[in-house]
């Protein structure tokens, strides 16, 4: 590869539309992160003293306590399951591979409620421990408390660890063959294979779905307030609202997210120029062999464990409250409305943001330069930010759109037309693109970069223009991540509250502000229905695209019917 | 992927598409108004819905938890906002001082709303009032009557649940007690306070009463709303609030703290005449008995009953330190809220 780039570099005068493309898309992301900073200048530098005296010390300790358990139960969690239903065969493993992403559908805020209602000291089960062992008080007995920093960590740990679970076995599963065959003729034990083999070929994958999980951890606020961990993102909401400071709090966020950038790109500068492709002939699957008896039943377990906690017992908590409270009988029609709009929001932004993520990634690709591949991290930015202060950023943007259009009708005669982008669905679905646009743009480029580039310079070769090359060659070879990305998109636009909550338009409601309402008031339980729509909406989307990604796994086992076990 | 199913899929995504482009909030058609609402709008439809039974007039809400009035900043001239609804005093203010609101002069509005419950200039305007009560073990406490800086007594020490200080019912509270003794004396209230805490700061308001059940902690400091909630209208939380009695603490140089839910008429209301006509009609007899009956809360015009339920915790006395006065020192009480390390 170090000397195919150049057998093929091509002037970057013929690249001017893709390059275009990716520079005018960038702009529009960075639209309001801008803004943002603008925010940010509108106030002094005072509030640092309070902060790095009084707030950072903790808040740091808190932040980096809880990303850190994250990160290590969604490792675990993600990779140690995605190797096992890869390269194993045990009881219950074709069921447990499509059960494993669910607990991606149930938002993390919703998951903390139910975990304190279940375990905290009045819940069902110190209660019984109370009754049975005659204990009158918590203060008689230890029992782990769940409102604490431990309790959020296994919380979100076990909502999120689906994003480095899917990463980690599309890339499992596009492994080839041959590597894990040579390994294991030489002699090399299970725990060798993974370690020095699997993991680190997969691993710009995992630094993918590891990011989204940190992510996402990084800028949760409701799970985490409610279980009491005061995290960076809870000190910019305080400085905002107590405050009456939105300049410093824009000040936090901005600092924040220069954190996240800079360890992303430690990342990507850590992996360095190390690339791994498919076999550019017949990508052979890894071969899973069987685990026999106990050994496969304690797989079977291991695998199990992630879902019961993750999806199973909230999502069985969920329908236990929604028959207790009637709420299927005096359904709200309501929530008909609500589940169409969610769905209709959902997909739109959904369809632009695996759209744009595609020609990103396809025009980086062309291109082949390093200022592209940055500009593609940039195009990753709004997920990044915790979506309030997104959508703060986002208004001035939209409206200056909207304050165009006005002036140009007016100027043409027509009465202004208002807000039509800020004002309408338009909002939200920019919004989702906004901020999930890494997910797409991310899954993309992973997609591609495992297909060698010297597929490409042969394509050239033989004369395929671009067009040619990305429709003959790219697309039916990204089919998979595509799928993958687009299910990601769709399932966190599902959940997506902060955005939504701020930008909506009048009369408008999602499943997740439904349900917000009554969690404001300290009734979570009378959305538990809202909660299993979602969750309904958000499953059939990860059961097929988890069967389309297995299909290529049973045709290699037809093929070689007796190269298991 | 078949062909068939792909163009399927891309023809249901370029519909919602469409549909989401329809979803406009740009609503100025014949009798409306258009209401951005702290309060969520599932809890307040019966307040509209009769408002619009009476008045013909449609009403459109949005509500959110924070960031209205940024929105309506942002929005400018073209915002579609007649009316803001807020649960917090703070939000008032900074509606005002963002710019955001126009003064509304009403008689009725002067005729109901005791002056210290509104802005002189007419920028805001309270409608109903919550106080911060005390959840107190009906078992393990026998005491009947507090103030707010006994809390800090040495004996209570383990036995106090609160959620975090940060929260904006705490926030408040906190700033009325800087109000009310100054800054200093409030840091060594909030450090004795922290130090009776039975636990770290979270959950929320109802779940203080949870944890008076479990016998985590005996004392705890909520919203009057929640308890007659839990208490009248959530079988599941009766158990809570009946492991519980309500105590309506007071200031020693004054009376229970109390905050504001109030409206604002927003500056460039396309809808002024419905939105005034709703701001009224929120201060009148209909309204205010809903807000009484319904949302639990004590309503601001004189003479309205308040719910029995409510009216068991005892004949209410409001601090008469003026809110505008506390929203001042918001952030002076966050700032203590951080350095005695209170959520920490």
């Amino acid at each position: 590869m170090p000397w195919g780039t150049g057998f093929v570099r091509r002037p970057l005068l013929r690249h001017v539309v893709a390059i275009a493309f990716v520079v005018l898309l960038v702009a529009a992301v960075l639209a309001p992160i801008v803004s943002l900073l603008v925010i940010a200048l509108g106030s002094d530098a005072a509030i640092w003293g309070h902060l790095a005296a009084y707030v950072l010390p903790s808040a740091l300790a808190q932040t980096i306590g809880l990303l850190l358990g994250v990160a290590a139960i969604t490792t675990i969690a993600g990779v140690g399951t995605a190797w096992l239903v890869t390269a194993y065969r045990f009881p219950l493993r074709d069921t447990l591979a499509w059960l494993l992403p669910l607990p991606l559908a149930i938002p993390t805020y919703i998951v903390a409620y139910i975990y304190a209602d279940l375990l905290d000291a009045a819940g069902p089960i110190q209660s019984g421990l109370r009754a049975a062992f005659g204990w009158r008080t918590p203060h008689d007995y230890w029992f782990p408390e769940i409102r604490s920093l431990g309790g959020a960590i296994f919380v979100m740990g076990f909502v999120l660890y689906p994003y480095v679970y899917l990463s980690a076995r599309a890339m499992f599963q596009m492994q080839s063959a041959s590597l894990t065959e040579v390994a294991r003729t030489l002699g090399a034990t299970p725990w060798r294979l993974a370690r020095h083999v699997a993991l680190p070929l997969a691993r710009p994958a995992l630094a993918v779905g590891l990011s989204l999980a940190l992510m996402e951890t990084l800028n949760d606020i409701g799970a985490s307030e409610y279980l009491g961990v005061r995290t960076l993102t809870i000190s910019i909401y305080t400085t905002w609202l107590n405050r009456s400071d939105l300049p410093a709090a824009a000040q936090i966020a901005c600092v924040m997210l220069i954190a996240v950038m800079a360890l992303i790109a430690l990342e990507r500068y850590g992996r360095g120029n190390r690339r791994f492709f498919v076999s550019e002939r017949q990508p052979r699957l890894v071969v899973p062999m069987t685990l026999a008896g106990g050994t496969g039943w304690a797989a079977g377990a291991a695998c199990a464990l992630p879902v019961i906690i993750g999806f199973v017992i909230p999502a069985g908590f969920l329908l236990h409250e929604v028959a207790r409270r009637g709420l299927l009988v005096g359904f709200d029609p309501d929530l008909l409305r609500h589940t169409a709009s969610t769905i209709a929001l959902s997909a739109a932004a959904t369809a632009v943001a695996i759209a744009l993520g595609l020609g990103v990634a396809i025009c980086v690709r062309l291109v082949r330069r390093p200022f592209m591949t940055a500009l593609l991290t940039l195009a990753g930015i709004g997920y990044a930010v915790p979506g309030t202060v997104l959508a703060l950023g986002l208004l001035s943007p939209l409206v200056a759109v909207d304050d165009a259009i006005n002036a140009g009708a007016r100027a043409l005669g027509f009465a202004g037309p208002g807000l039509i982008v800020a004002g309408s669905g338009a909002a939200l679905v920019i919004a989702y693109v906004t901020r999930f646009l890494t997910i797409a743009t991310g899954s993309m480029q992973a997609g591609l970069g495992r297909i060698s580039t010297h597929i490409d310079d042969a394509a050239r070769t033989l004369g395929a223009r671009s067009q040619e090359l990305v429709r003959r060659v790219h697309m039916p070879l990204l089919r998979p991540a595509l799928g993958g990305a687009a299910l990601l998109v769709f399932v966190d636009c599902l959940k997506e509250l902060p955005a939504t909550l701020m930008l909506r338009p009048l009369n408008v409601e999602t499943l997740p502000t439904y349900i917000y309402q009554f969690a404001t008031r300290g009734s979570f339980e009378e959305g538990a229905l809202a909660a299993l729509l979602i969750i309904a909406v958000g499953v059939i989307p990860i059961i097929r695209m988890v069967r389309y990604a297995d299909l290529d796994i049973g045709g290699t086992q037809r093929r070689k019917p007796s190269a298991g076990a | 992927m078949t062909l068939r199913l792909r163009t399927r899929a891309l023809t249901a995504m370029a519909a919602a598409l469409a549909a989401t482009t329809v979803m406009s909030s740009h609503a100025q058609a014949a009798e409306e108004v258009n209401v951005y609402s702290y309060r969520e709008a599932k809890l307040i439809a019966p307040l509209f819905a009769a408002f619009t039974k009476e008045t013909g007039v449609k009403v459109n809400v949005i509500s959110a938890s924070s960031g209205l009035e940024q929105r309506i900043k942002s929005e400018g001239a073209n915002s579609p906002a007649d009316v803001l609804l807020t649960v917090d005093i703070a939000r008032l203010q900074d509606a005002e001082k963002a710019g955001v609101t126009a003064p509304l002069k009403s008689e009725t509005i002067d005729k109901t709303v005791p002056a210290q419950y509104r802005d002189p200039n007419g920028h805001w305007t309270g409608i109903s009032m919550r106080a911060r009560v005390l959840y107190v073990s009906k078992d393990r406490v026998q005491q009947d009557a507090f103030t707010y800086e006994e809390l800090a007594d040495p004996k209570w020490k383990g036995k106090i649940c609160v959620r975090s200080g940060q929260h904006p019912y705490n926030n408040a509270l906190f700033a009325a007690y800087v109000v009310h003794h100054g800054e200093a004396e409030a840091e060594k209230w909030l450090t004795a306070l922290k130090a009776n805490l039975a636990q770290k700061p979270s959950g929320g308001d109802r779940e203080v009463a949870r944890d008076i059940l479990a016998g985590k902690c005996d004392i705890g400091l909520g919203n009057s709303y929640y308890w007659a909630l839990m208490h009248d209208k959530d079988a599941d939380k009766k158990a809570w609030a009946d492991a519980t009695k309500v105590i309506l603490p007071t200031f020693k140089d004054g009376g229970t703290h109390v905050n504001l839910s109030g409206v604002v008429l927003a500056k460039h209301a396309p809808n002024k005449a419905n939105a005034i006509k709703l701001i009224e009609w929120l201060a009148g007899d209909t309204a205010q008995h809903l807000y009484a009956d319904t949302n639990y809360e004590y309503p601001v015009k004189a003479g309205i009953a308040v719910n029995p339920t409510i009216a068991g915790y005892g004949a209410l006395k409001p601090d008469t330190a003026p809110l505008a006065k506390i929203a001042d020192q918001k952030k002076t009480a966050a700032n203590l809220v951080d350095k005695v390390g209170f959520d920490n």
